[in-house]
């Protein structure tokens, strides 16, 4: 086992893509840094927090990014959009075999403001322009900053989303509702709350996740060829809104009034709920798989 | 924001090979670009740190590095969150062998 979750942005790229196959487009060399960092004077990175490039998995050209969560948290500010947007419409132009996105982030880098959530709505936009040219995009989620706000979104425009149990995944962070909301609502500094509300095994029960690994370089490898491989029509159908929509109607009117996630499993028909945190994958992926709520790939 | 200049005459050792980036701009962190470039057999150092007030230690840990190292035309640039003086060791030394793979 290799934890994916201790790697850096940069690690994660060779631990995941075909050895020396990947080729980064605007590497730090190129000095690329956010302007609007340096007019606040706060301190810079030369690729802004993201790597993007052109690899291959399994032999096949795929299209590639992975979000440093050290520097921001990984938030998406103006370069670092226009540099996932940037890969995504190459790999629409180069006819990508898929592209696979290695997201931790905490959104929209608050710092650009407006710059940043225009990037944001790019990088969505482009994800599906993408997989309407019919190039299948996977989303992994395994970092320990989680995936959130508008990146958290973005992740769920993917075909399929990868988590670890570590990995988190939603739209407002903890600390954003338990600021917003009051302590009562939510505990931020509960840990074992947080990730019952936000981690991988949750996600997976919601349907909000399609495959669920344990933290491991090898395992995360695995399954984003076995995802890659398993998508036959990328796009985006009506059919799939629909059924999408079906779901999450579903989920709402079974999960309603249910504000602790063991009560939300065990409506799901989970036996013995509180198990579930204990569980590794494997052994969760077994209880698990006859009651998740479905989702959309 | 400060930044700060250096640049050390007569290395001995060039470097080859594609630029390379170390470490992560994280608090109590730094990240490390190294590039060969031809500046007459100097390394150049620039730095951009968050800790002001600190050209003194700087100095000292750049000295140090170019005395175990002497690196010839390489250009190295730095992005500093308030890395201590150690870390800052580590991750040159660090930069220098993912270009190298050697040892001082």
């Amino acid at each position: 086992m290799s934890s994916y979750l201790e790697l850096t942005a940069r690690q994660r790229i060779p631990a995941i893509f075909d050895a020396g196959s990947f080729e980064e487009f605007l590497p730090p060399s190129e000095r690329v840094a956010s302007p609007h960092l340096a007019q606040l004077d706060a301190p810079v990175s030369f690729d802004d927090g993201v790597v993007v490039g052109r690899g291959r998995l399994g032999g096949h050209v795929v299209f590639g990014a992975a979000q440093e969560g050290g520097f921001m948290g990984g938030a998406v500010g103006e370069v670092h959009g226009a540099k996932l947007v940037g890969m995504l419409r190459r790999a629409i132009d180069e006819k990508a075999h898929a592209v696979l996105l290695l997201l931790e982030s905490g959104g929209v880098r608050l710092h650009e403001a407006n710059a940043g959530l225009i990037a944001v709505s790019e990088v969505m936009r482009a994800m599906l322009d993408a997989r309407a040219a019919g190039i299948p995009v996977v989303a992994v989620v395994g970092g320990s900053n989680g995936c959130f706000g508008g990146m958290g979104i973005s992740a769920r425009c993917a075909n399929v989303v990868i988590m670890s149990e570590e990995g988190r995944l939603a739209m407002s962070g903890p600390e954003v509702i338990e600021t917003a909301n009051g302590v009562e609502e939510f505990d931020s500094r509960d840990r074992a709350l947080v990730w019952r509300t936000t981690g991988g095994k949750h996600r997976y029960l919601m349907g909000d996740c399609q495959m669920l690994v344990a933290d491991d370089t090898a395992a995360f490898r695995a399954a984003a060829l076995e995802a890659i491989g398993s998508i036959g029509n990328a796009s985006l159908t009506l059919e799939d809104l629909l059924a999408e929509q079906a779901m999450l109607s579903r989920r709402l009117a079974d999960t309603e009034g249910l504000a602790e996630p063991m009560d939300v499993w065990r409506k799901l028909g989970v036996p013995d709920p509180a198990s579930v945190p204990m569980l590794d994958a494997d052994a969760f992926l077994e209880l698990a798989a006859p009651y998740r709520a479905g989702g959309q790939r | 924001m400060e930044t700060l200049h250096y640049r050390f005459e007569q290395g001995t050792r060039p470097l080859g090979g594609m630029p390379q980036l170390v470490g992560v701009v994280g608090s109590g962190n730094l990240e490390v670009l190294i590039e060969a470039a031809p500046l007459q057999g100097a390394c150049e150092i620039d730095i951009r740190t968050a800790a002001v007030g600190f050209g003194a230690t700087w100095q000292a840990v750049m000295a140090d590095f170019h005395a175990r190292w002497r690196l010839a035309d390489a250009r190295i640039s730095i992005n500093d969150m308030g890395a201590t003086p150690a870390v800052v060791s580590l991750r040159l030394d660090q930069a220098v062998e993912s270009l190298t793979g050697g040892t001082p």
